[in-house]
């Protein structure tokens, strides 16, 4: 018994105690870990889509006419649309320099008589171009009801409609790509980012302020059991958040999990390494809490929003950009959840991105490692 | 009174300014995130990697898919010689897009039957499956048109003629470029903000203050000028890497850009204030910081537009500074607005700094640890 006392085991017990305990006197660890998940996935799986439905747009007839009355039931027709007739174009281009509608359909009043000519009548779409990805979303859905009339057109006629070239697309993974399940599991991606650095990021740095940190080099504790009792104690909080967030996900959100839930304990247990790691690393180098906060805030948040691959396409950016984003965790994780989640246990993509983020724990792990010495400046 | 908050403002500077890594922070990332989120926010596709799978050896074929070889949206990455080789490739996410012609293509186009042509997208990531898939439709399109013409058919009885007003050429950064200039400068100001008056609570500093002649009121505009100084000098620094360096055109009032600059940073600092004055630790500046500014710029519209967002979140978004300062920020630079069409903006702002900042002085004296 007595051997065991002084034992590394009872000391790394110790020290994992110590992390819990102070935990648990500033609640704000408990927050970050369990709150904020819950919260954020919540509101964003709800908040955030990118599937338009309803977009307003202005409809305008120069001179109404049977023909234009069956183009806007067209488009009335789509729910994608919510089609509001105006009388004049010029009371349409109000509505949309005040945002009211996202775009304006308009027939000239020789629609009618050119409909029936050779070289056929023109239809004018204005798009308001600011919301860039919006406006394609509009464009896309005039051309759906502008096909859908033509088609009906055309059976009227006793005729079929056809085009030279039939596209018939195939959506594999995601076949009504609802967006929901791509952004679903890259939020986990982010949240978990956040919540990583979050937990972690003050630790080291409050001991260092706080003199804490002296007081624990006289211990006989090594500098590696002191990191590897803060890594434990988070590691397992964090762990839960990830339970819970996936645990949504799935639940609240529908969003199929194809892959095995393993493979993703193991891929979130690394990819929290590698968080914590960064958190730690932050602490380390900045040794005020104040400038391992400010850090955390710059270096956490925005690069895993816009270079992760969650939102915005990788394989799209320039290439310095698309190097640096091999710098950013969540970006091999982000890789690895949507897969998982959609495609399943795809090991050409799972393997390298998991490996990434091993590699990625380990340099992290070791910069904390190397610059927490005992040693006092 | 005035000499006792200059003072304090001396004060509140060197202790953001002392420290050369808070310096350093302060200033070196938030430009290197604009140059390269500037690079990295768009949904246009560049180079989207494609393989064909082409059974047919007719010329029709070839000319189909000259179309997407000389496309810069798409860049082939394999031609396939079995159908079993698709999904592999598509898995993999080595091709975002697969093609694939039947046998028969070139001979159906010849007899004037429909033509199919499969198209196999990845849809991991819908919203880029989306992009891809009009991408192609618009290749296909040109192509039936030339198709036409070539035979001499009836083409469709009417035709869509699209134009997209204040972005022509529907340039997704135009749109997310001045939307960088609301999110980092919500960054910086709670970087300056969210953790001050949690740390002189947590060094015991604050108490000194708050028995110093200061009363709340001047302690408040003490830690405010700091953060409404460093955001403007940032948000002009961006705005002309914005303008001149991304070419992004500005073409709406300078004046209502900075009115509305001024208010979002004041509502930005009464929240982080207000963040700071409620936390204990610098732990919980920092949580509450998060907790708000990821909510912040995730429903404000940056990414995906707030219209789809269901009505009770829609409700949620009104208390987002940054919703308001979006919008002026894209009607500034792309549509010209001047003060009378962003009115509508600017008076939540102002309730929502007036709100905040209230409730932090008030926090100041009456929270006690």
């Amino acid at each position: 018994m007595s051997a065991a006392r002084g034992g590394p085991a009872m000391r790394l017990g110790g020290l994992v105690r110590k992390e819990f305990l102070q935990i648990v006197r500033d609640p704000s660890s408990i927050a970050i870990a369990f709150l904020m998940p819950i919260f954020l996935l919540v509101l964003f799986g709800y908040g955030v889509s990118l599937d338009a439905d309803h977009v307003p747009i202005a409809t305008v007839a120069d001179a109404p006419s049977q023909d234009s009355a069956d183009l806007f039931a067209a488009l009335h027709g789509s729910h994608y649309f919510d089609a509001r007739p105006m009388p004049s174009m010029a009371a349409a281009e109000q509505a949309l320099l005040a945002g009211e509608v996202r775009g304006i359909v308009r027939l000239r009043s020789d629609f009618s008589r050119r409909l029936r000519q050779a070289d056929g009548a023109a239809i004018q779409v204005i798009v308001d171009g600011v919301d860039a990805n919006t406006a394609r979303l509009v464009e896309g859905y005039v051309q759906g009801a502008w096909s859908v009339w033509l088609a009906a057109q055309a059976a009227d006629a006793g005729q079929t409609l056809q085009m030279p070239v039939d596209l018939q697309p195939r959506i594999w993974f995601n076949s009504e790509l609802r967006s929901r399940n791509y952004l679903v599991p890259g939020l986990v991606a982010i949240i978990m980012t956040l919540i990583g650095a979050l937990l972690t990021a003050l630790v080291m740095a409050r001991e260092w302020e706080r003199g804490t940190m002296e007081a624990l080099m006289v211990t006989p504790a090594s500098m590696s059991e002191v990191l590897l009792g803060k890594l434990a104690a988070y590691f397992v909080l964090g762990t839960g958040g990830m339970l819970l967030t996936v645990g949504l996900a799935v639940g609240l959100f529908a969003v199929p999990l194809r892959g095995s839930f393993w493979v993703l304990w193991g891929c979130s247990s690394l990819f929290l390494l590698a968080a914590l790691g960064m958190g730690l690393t932050i602490s380390t180098l900045a040794r005020s809490q104040f400038v391992a906060g400010q850090v955390a805030i710059i270096a956490t948040f925005l690069p895993a929003f816009l270079l992760s691959g969650f939102i915005f396409d990788i394989g799209s950016m320039p290439p310095v950009v698309q190097a640096i984003t091999h710098a950013i965790v969540a970006r091999y994780f982000v890789a690895i959840v949507q897969t998982l989640f959609l495609a399943g246990n795809v090991w050409s993509v799972i393997v390298p991105n998991a490996l990434a983020l091993a590699l990625m724990a380990a340099l992290f792990l070791g910069i904390t490692w190397r610059k927490s010495r005992k040693r006092l400046d | 009174m005035l000499q006792r908050i200059l003072a304090l403002i001396h004060k509140e500077f060197l202790a953001l300014l002392k420290d050369p890594k808070s310096r350093i922070v302060l200033i070196v990332p938030p430009l290197i995130q604009l140059l390269v989120f500037g690079y990295a926010a768009t949904f246009d596709l560049k180079q989207v990697p494609y393989a064909v799978y082409n059974e047919d050896r007719g010329l029709a074929a070839r000319e189909l898919l000259a179309h997407f070889d000389g496309s810069p949206s798409f860049h082939r990455i394999a031609t396939l010689r079995s159908e079993g080789q698709v999904a592999s490739l598509v898995d993999a996410r080595r091709a975002m897009v697969v093609i694939h012609i039947g046998p028969t293509f070139s001979a159906d186009l010849q007899l004037g039957r429909p033509a199919p042509v499969q198209v196999i997208i990845d849809g991991r990531n819908s919203n880029t499956a989306m992009i891809a898939l009009n991408d192609v439709r618009s290749i296909i399109n040109r192509f039936n048109d030339a198709q036409i013409e070539a035979g001499g058919l009836r083409g469709p009885p009417a035709r869509l003629h699209m134009r997209a007003w204040f972005n022509p050429n529907l340039e997704s950064r135009w749109f997310f470029i001045p939307g960088i200039i609301g999110m980092l400068t919500l960054v910086v100001t709670m970087l300056v903000t969210a953790l001050t008056v949690a740390r002189e609570r947590e060094q015991g500093t604050f108490d000194q203050l708050l028995v110093t002649p200061l009363r709340p009121g001047e302690i408040l505009v003490g830690k405010c000028v700091p953060g409404l100084v460093i955001g403007i000098v940032q948000a002009t620094v961006i705005l002309l890497v914005a303008t001149l360096w991304f070419e992004v055109p500005f073409l709406g009032s300078l004046a209502a850009f900075y009115a509305g600059l001024c208010l979002f940073l004041l509502s930005a600092v009464g929240i982080g204030l207000l963040v700071s004055a409620l936390s204990a630790t610098q732990q919980q500046g920092l949580l509450g910081a998060f907790l708000f500014m990821v909510p912040a710029v995730i429903l404000s519209g940056f990414a995906t537009p707030i219209a789809n967002m269901p009505r009770a979140v829609q409700l949620f978004t009104y208390l987002d500074p940054l919703r308001y300062f979006l919008v002026i920020l894209r009607k500034t630079f792309l549509e010209g607005a001047g003060f009378a069409i962003l009115a509508d903006q600017f008076w939540p702002m102002a309730l929502i700094s007036l709100a905040t900042m209230l409730a932090a002085s008030w926090l100041f004296r009456h929270r006690m640890y």
